[in-house]
């Protein structure tokens, strides 16, 4: 843990090390934007700004493979899926004054203590802890390939078969009920959403 | 590179990603939040595959194999969520959060003994 | 058949009628009246049977144990001497007759088939403790017939006199009970056992260790269920139960246990004479007190139940006097006697139409419509006044003999006090009862005014029963004191020169005022018309005693009292009339001394458990429910709010165990 620590000042940070900096604040001012924004698709759209700059914050970290791999799903499906499901869902474009529920102030207060009891505990651990990036690439893709493929392989053809179930379940969820199904599901879905809204009435 | 910086914006990114979750009133949002809470952990995963890669003898390079298996477990989640999401707001005609209380004590049972809550419950879950 | 097994057929062929008639009585009506009769008719012939066997000799022993029962063993037991044999006798005759009165007392009564078998499960206990030799199974046979007691009396609940007087009836023998239990566990604790000849093996060899103690215990209970003072008052209120009810308890049954009881046991009693003397006083205030109220009753069957009440003193007094020859002589020639009485009583109260002695004293010819029930009753009222040849004057010259012989010190067995007190108050008494039984002849046969009613013949059920037990009442005393000695204990029982003189004079003196006075007094009652008769005349004999017996009170304000300036009890008691028609404020006196303390402590009990405790209780529900309706406000069923709890939670956790961690 003390290895070579002499050698690197404090105040003395390396190219990369402003590089991560820079790339790391904009990625947190995005994903800030992106949870208080009260344009929805805006935040769909912040939040592409965030996982690209973590995509970033991974090539710097030399981790390519998985750098790329976060471009390709995070950037290109999971945000599509986003839109899509806002759109779906008939998300009102433009500002929306109810973003935020009520609960804004409790999760404020909870996050900004969670995020001070978890940095003061991180840079009192790790503040003495440096990263050697120098030689090879520690995430190149062959590097990857050959530890998924020797030591990973059992969890990998697992995490396969998780994927079809979570495809095969994300079908049957959004498919329409049938008519025969729709007949008694109807008003009884109508009845709870009925309730839901006294129940919101009354308080 | 000092790991401080990577371990600090992955705690500040999880903590937002945190308040997301708690604070906004679409679900579709919420999972938004949660992406974000999960790629604080992926960022961390790196991090610290990248610092014990070096420091370390063998790590099976762990940290990535997991940070993928993350990603593609994430992907899985942001499906299924979305059907679940799409589902309510198609029965429900809302995907906000804060409107679906089926589990909320009923608002006029205010004695125990009373008959009210089960009879709501069993009307709102139907 | 061995006379072993007669002797246990006899309490159960009753026991199997009552069975039999309350599983059958709704559905089989007309097996009811038979299930009624026959079993108690053999009972009767089989205890003839016992009877002829024992024949007054040595006494028959039997025991069978069921199972072991701890320290002191439980067995079934007979025990059969001339007591026995001879009581057992008087039960199933007097039973027999009650029943098949009843069939024509009760023809029309929706509840004859319980009524019957009631009555069979009472005479079937009263069997058994009769027979028994094991004071267990003694103790079963008393309690049940306590139970029945209750449900006889209490057979025209419809009247709240009835329900009254069942309740009284059941808690004031309970009363007794009690005590009596006590002393029965720590007789046997002394003697080791609960068989009566071991208990009185024990007694005759001095193992008694406190003979006192269980003396007086084994007393109370007795009082109780004999109807002695202080525990009498539920006797005059039984009379809301039906004339053959009142007959069988007063007769044969239930009140005679006490005294068949105290007759069984008497060695115990001797052996303590503080126990003696207080019997002897207990006989004399029960005597004198019950002989001075029955002559100011208005309702006839309550003239009869006091007169219970004395005979039942003289029956004590013979006890206290340690001759219990005596006492069940009397028993058995009261239980004829009484028994003929009561029916009579029933069969005037169904012709006449009420209860009430001042109505039947304006009523004319009422004797030339009951000619039956009058010629018995006259013989009955002789025997009860003593006069002789009658059966009651030879019983009673023998317990008036043995007092005297007591009282003289011719004996070792009983304290002379004794004999002194159950002497005078004898004598006090036989003057008093043949006051009371002139005084119910004259205003029930001789009175003057409207015709009574006629409704026809009375049932022949009804009527030959009364000619039955008018024999044993009329002949029965003159056979049986020279037979009964070899039955009993050898003492004679043939009345002495003094006692018979002085009874007898005592006797008429007692008549002739009385009738003195009734001819002063006569004229007066056509002068206050009184009288209210059933509101069904026509009907059977029960409907009619259950409606007479509603409507005394609203007629006359008082179940036993009648403002009749007619009656020549009035005459007679002067200031006392009023509070001997009450039975001496004896009610009024447990009501200020038991029921007022008893009412008062549950209504603090009722304030403490309501206010105090209940306080306490309320209290303990109302924190966990403010502390629930907190917790369920917090129930808002949004999602986000569940996590932000559980996420601050988790934060403060982990910064608690960082900080433990790091030992800050």
């Amino acid at each position: 843990m003390s290895l070579a620590a002499p050698t690197h000042g404090f105040l003395s940070p390396t190219g990369v090390e402003i590089a991560f900096l820079l790339v790391g604040l904009v990625t947190f001012g995005a994903a800030l934007v992106s949870v208080t924004t009260r344009q929805l698709v805006h935040a769909a759209l912040w939040l592409v700004v965030t996982l690209g700059g973590l995509a970033v914050e991974y090539l710097l970290l030399t981790a390519e493979f998985i750098a790329w791999v976060q471009v390709l799903i995070y950037v290109g499906s999971v945000v599509v899926l986003l839109l899509f499901g806002l759109m779906l869902t008939k998300a009102p474009i433009g500002r929306s004054p109810d973003a935020d529920s009520g609960n804004r102030w409790a999760a404020l207060t909870v996050a900004v203590a969670a995020a001070a009891a978890l940095v003061w505990v991180v840079v009192d651990a790790f503040r003495a802890t440096w990263i050697d990036l120098d030689g090879a690439a520690a995430g190149s893709t062959k590097v990857t390939g050959e530890s998924l493929f020797q030591h990973w392989v059992l969890p990998f053809e697992a995490l396969s078969v998780l994927l079809l179930a979570a495809l095969v379940g994300a079908i049957v969820l959004s498919r329409k009920a049938k008519a025969d199904a729709a007949g008694p599901e109807v008003p009884g879905a109508r009845d709870g959403q009925a309730a839901a809204e006294r129940a919101e009435g009354a308080r | 590179m000092h790991l401080v910086y990577p371990v600090v914006l992955s705690a500040l990114l999880f903590c937002t990603g945190l308040y997301g979750v708690l604070a906004r009133r679409n679900a579709i949002l919420v999972l938004m939040s949660v992406e974000l809470m999960l790629n604080a952990v992926n960022l961390n995963l790196v991090a610290f595959d990248v610092w014990l890669s070096k420091a370390a003898a063998e790590t099976l390079h762990s940290g990535q194999a997991l940070t993928l298996f993350t990603i593609a477990i994430a992907a899985a989640e942001i499906g299924i969520g979305l059907a679940i999401v799409l589902a309510v707001h198609r029965n429900r005609g809302t995907s906000d959060i804060d409107r679906l209380r089926d589990t909320a004590e009923g608002p006029e049972s205010d004695g125990p003994d009373s008959g009210a809550p089960a009879a709501e419950k069993a009307e709102a879950t139907t | 058949m061995t006379t072993t097994t007669l002797a246990v057929l006899v309490p159960l062929l009753p026991f199997l009628g009552a069975a039999a008639g309350l599983l059958l009585g709704r559905t089989a009506p007309g097996f009811v009246r038979p299930l009624a009769v026959l079993p108690t008719l053999a009972a009767l012939l089989l205890a003839v049977l016992v009877a002829v066997r024992q024949g007054g000799g040595d006494a028959i022993d039997s025991a069978t144990e069921l199972t072991p029962t701890g320290s002191v063993p439980i067995e079934l037991a007979l025990h059969i001497d001339g007591f026995a044999a001879l009581v057992a006798l008087l039960v199933g005759a007097v039973a027999t007759c009650v029943q098949i009165y009843s069939t024509g007392y009760l023809r029309d009564d929706p509840r004859y088939p319980s009524y019957a078998a009631l009555v069979s499960l009472f005479t079937s206990a009263m069997f058994l403790v009769v027979y028994s030799g094991d004071l267990i199974v003694l103790l079963v046979g008393w309690e049940v017939m306590g139970i029945c007691s209750y449900f006889l009396v209490g057979h025209y609940w419809e009247t709240p006199e009835a329900r009254a007087a069942s309740l009284k009836a059941f808690l004031v023998t309970k009363l007794g009970d009690v005590p009596f239990l006590i002393g029965l566990f720590a007789l046997a604790t002394d003697a080791g056992s609960f068989r009566i000849t071991r208990v009185l093996g024990t007694v005759a060899s001095g193992g008694l260790d406190h003979p006192t103690l269980i003396a007086l215990l084994l007393l109370a209970g007795v009082a109780g269920k004999s109807a002695q003072f202080p525990l009498h008052t539920w006797l005059p209120d039984a009379m809301a139960g039906p004339t053959p009810v009142s007959a069988l308890i007063h007769a044969a049954t239930m009140v005679a246990a006490g005294v068949y009881f105290v007759a069984r046991l008497l060695p115990v009693f001797q052996a303590s004479t503080a126990a003696m003397v207080v019997l002897a006083f207990m006989a004399a205030v029960t005597m004198a007190g019950s002989a001075l109220a029955a002559l100011a009753q208005d309702d006839i069957k309550r003239v009869l139940a006091y007169s219970t009440i004395g005979q039942l003193g003289y029956m004590t007094g013979a006890l206290a006097v340690g001759d219990r020859g005596a006492a069940v002589f009397h028993l058995l020639s009261h239980g004829a006697f009484k028994a003929l009485l009561f029916l009579a009583a029933g069969v005037i109260i169904h012709a006449a139409g009420t209860n009430s002695l001042a109505a039947m004293s304006r009523m004319s010819r009422l004797r030339d419509r009951v000619p039956d029930a009058y010629w018995t009753m006259t013989v009955a009222l002789l025997a009860l006044a003593a006069i002789p040849p009658f059966s009651g004057f030879f019983s009673k010259e023998s317990v008036l003999g043995a007092a005297e012989h007591v009282a003289t010190g011719h004996t070792e067995h009983a304290p002379g006090g004794a004999g002194w007190i159950v002497l005078l108050a004898g004598l006090l008494t036989a003057l008093l009862t043949a006051a009371y039984a002139t005084r119910l002849w004259l205003l029930a046969f001789r009175g003057r005014g409207t015709e009574a009613p006629d409704h026809g013949r009375q049932p022949l059920t009804m009527t030959v029963v009364l000619w039955v037990l008018a024999v044993p009442s009329l002949a029965f005393g003159g056979l049986a004191f020279r037979l009964l000695p070899d039955w009993f204990d050898g003492g004679s029982l043939a009345p002495t020169l003094t006692t018979s003189v002085l009874g007898t004079g005592l006797a008429l003196v007692g008549g002739l005022v009385t009738y003195g006075a009734w001819q002063r007094t006569t004229a007066l009652a056509a002068r206050t018309p009184m009288g209210a008769v059933a509101a069904h005349p026509e009907a059977d004999a029960g409907l009619v005693e259950a409606e007479a017996i509603a409507s005394h009170r609203p007629a006359y304000g008082d179940v036993a009292y009648a403002p009749d300036p007619a009656d020549p009890g009035r005459l007679l008691l002067g200031p006392l009339h009023r509070p001997a028609a009450s039975g001496f404020h004896l009610d009024a006196v447990y009501a200020a001394l038991f029921v007022r303390p008893v009412q008062a402590g549950a209504s603090l009990v009722r304030f403490l458990d309501r206010e105090v405790v209940d306080t306490y209780v309320r209290g303990a529900a109302a924190l966990p429910r403010l502390l629930g309706a907190a917790v369920r406000r917090a129930q808002t069923g949004n999602v986000q709010t569940y996590v932000s709890a559980l996420l601050a939670g988790t934060v403060v956790l982990a910064v608690a165990v960082l900080l433990v961690a790091t030992g800050a």
